[in-house]
């Protein structure tokens, strides 16, 4: 038996709850990611395109922002649906980042401290892949700023509650916020656009019938959210809404 | 052809070891790249030197021990190629090749350019098998295959066990190995009754030495069998079925 070479975080040896147990497999953790991201990826693509409003008015967004404080009428109680839903994204979101930390640590001891000489030039991993734990963090930063900013307030001067359409041209108006949001929207493109691709292959969802197939969905569904995501800043900018 | 060599010498597990450069002349063109070091060694030999150690068996790209990194590329630039199998007219006179040892946590240096790759056998060990009834040789073609799913499967067994794939992950991760190894029995009849008890056994144990996946797909370019990443997809289903299937249910067919 080698006992040298093994990955330093020697796994305790007293067996933890299934769940735990379950939880301490890569591939696991990997299949987790998968599944938030997939919750993720709704999330974005459902945001972007309730957004989309703005174009037909204030009237149009601001009732939007009221119906999703309003879902489920009169079956529960108001705001109480869109709070399970924000708690399940938060979950999703905290998971999907505890599992990316957990596995770089993994990663990083397994590649040990020792790299070639000759620069690795990579073959088939790609921009977006190899940069997926940079444009994460990105994004977490951005989302943290972005909820600051358009959702408690406290980073927009001119923060109105319940008003989303002047809120949201009152925060690009000011050019390094519309700046910012550019840069990491992009960010949020190269992140999803390995991530579609890749959850397909960490959830065992493979066949030769429709792989090809998977690199068509994750551009046209990156493009779809970039461009969608950008015109808001760049319409706001160019007076297209004011 | 004269080419210089840029190689990692190291004295034994732990040591330090350093890169030392040789000059390699009147190399044949029609050598293969460890006839070239053969060579090369003859005359440290006579020197007096320490001949620079590198693993190799068939040398014919079967056995999987040859595997270096050259120039960066795991068995050199040539796709779907061994160590042993690539020949030094690939390279040009005067060229200067660097060669290092595969570089992995989960496998250590042994010596110069050669590297513990024992736990390969672990993970084999721990499940790489089916179980057969000795007795009267059972007819040939008696289950019948599909043949689609009979190649698939030679495709993954055609694995050499080179570790290639893990010294060409960014992570270190066994994961091409392991599922080819998976995938060769799991595709197969013979295979269903510990298909997934082998599946979590053998990546349980893959996990105590290497990382994780993150989908590259760099392992399948630098595999000298061009093993495909669609047998990764195939283990982590596997995997996560074997997590929740009932042992006690599983004589069905
Ligand atoms: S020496 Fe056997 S594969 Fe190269």
């Amino acid at each position: 038996m080698t006992t040298t070479g093994r990955r330093s975080d020697t796994k305790p040896a007293r067996k933890l709850p299934w769940i735990l147990e379950f939880y301490r497999s890569d591939v696991v953790k990997k299949w987790i990611m998968a599944l938030s991201g997939i919750i993720l990826l709704g999330y974005i693509a459902a945001h972007m395109l309730g957004n989309m409003k703005v174009y037909f008015g204030p009237e149009e967004i601001n009732a939007y922002g009221e119906a999703l404080r309003d879902l489920g009428g009169h079956l529960v109680p108001r705001t109480h649906l869109l709070w399970i839903m924000r708690i399940g994204l938060t979950i999703a979101f905290a998971i999907h980042i505890h599992a990316a930390y957990s596995l770089t640590r993994t990663n990083l001891q397994a590649r040990g401290r020792v790299r070639y000489d000759v620069p690795r030039e990579y073959l088939a991993a790609n921009y977006a892949s190899r940069t997926m734990r940079y444009s994460g963090v990105i994004v977490i930063l951005f989302v943290v700023f972005h909820l600051a900013d358009l959702t408690w307030g406290n980073a927009n001067p001119d923060f109105m509650r319940g008003n989303p359409y002047a809120n949201m041209i009152a925060s690009f108006e000011r050019v390094p916020v519309a700046i910012a949001y550019i840069v990491a929207n992009l960010a949020l493109g190269l992140h999803i656009l390995h991530g579609v691709w890749s959850l397909f292959q960490s959830i065992g969802a493979n066949n030769a019938v429709y792989n090809k197939w998977r690199r068509y969905l994750a551009w046209g569904f990156t493009a779809v959210i970039v461009l969608g995501n950008l015109s808001f800043p760049i319409a706001v900018q160019f007076g297209i809404i004011s | 052809m004269d080419l210089t060599l840029k190689v990692w010498r190291q004295d034994g597990p732990g040591e330090p070891g350093e890169f030392k450069e040789y000059e390699a002349k009147g190399i044949s063109a029609d050598s293969s790249f460890l006839e070239m070091l053969d060579f090369v060694n003859e005359r440290l030999v006579e020197a007096g030197e320490e001949p620079i150690e590198f693993d190799h068996d068939c040398r014919e790209g079967i056995c999987g021990t040859c595997g270096v990194m050259i120039n960066g590329h795991p068995h050199g630039d040539q796709k779907g190629t061994a160590t042993c199998q690539l020949h030094m007219r690939k390279f040009n006179d005067g060229d200067r090749i660097v060669i290092e040892p595969w570089r992995a946590t989960g496998m250590p240096v042994i010596r110069d350019l050669i590297v513990d790759r024992s736990p390969l056998d672990r993970i084999i060990e721990a499940g790489g098998y089916v179980s057969v009834n000795t007795g009267g040789t059972p007819d040939a073609n008696l289950i019948p295959i599909p043949q689609m799913a009979a190649e698939s499967s030679m495709d993954a067994a055609s694995c050499i066990g080179c570790a290639a794939c893990i010294a060409a992950c960014p992570n270190s991760a066994g994961q091409l190995f392991t599922s080819a190894k998976l995938a060769h029995l799991n595709l197969l009849p013979q295979g269903q009754p510990e298909r997934y008890e082998r599946t979590v056994a053998m990546v349980d144990k893959m996990e105590e030495f290497f990382g994780s996946c993150t989908n590259h797909a760099e392992c399948e370019e630098a595999c000298p069998k061009s093993i495909s990443i669609d047998n990764i997809a195939f283990m982590n289903r596997d995997y996560i079925a074997g997590k929740f299937k009932d042992r006690r249910k599983a004589g069905q067919s």
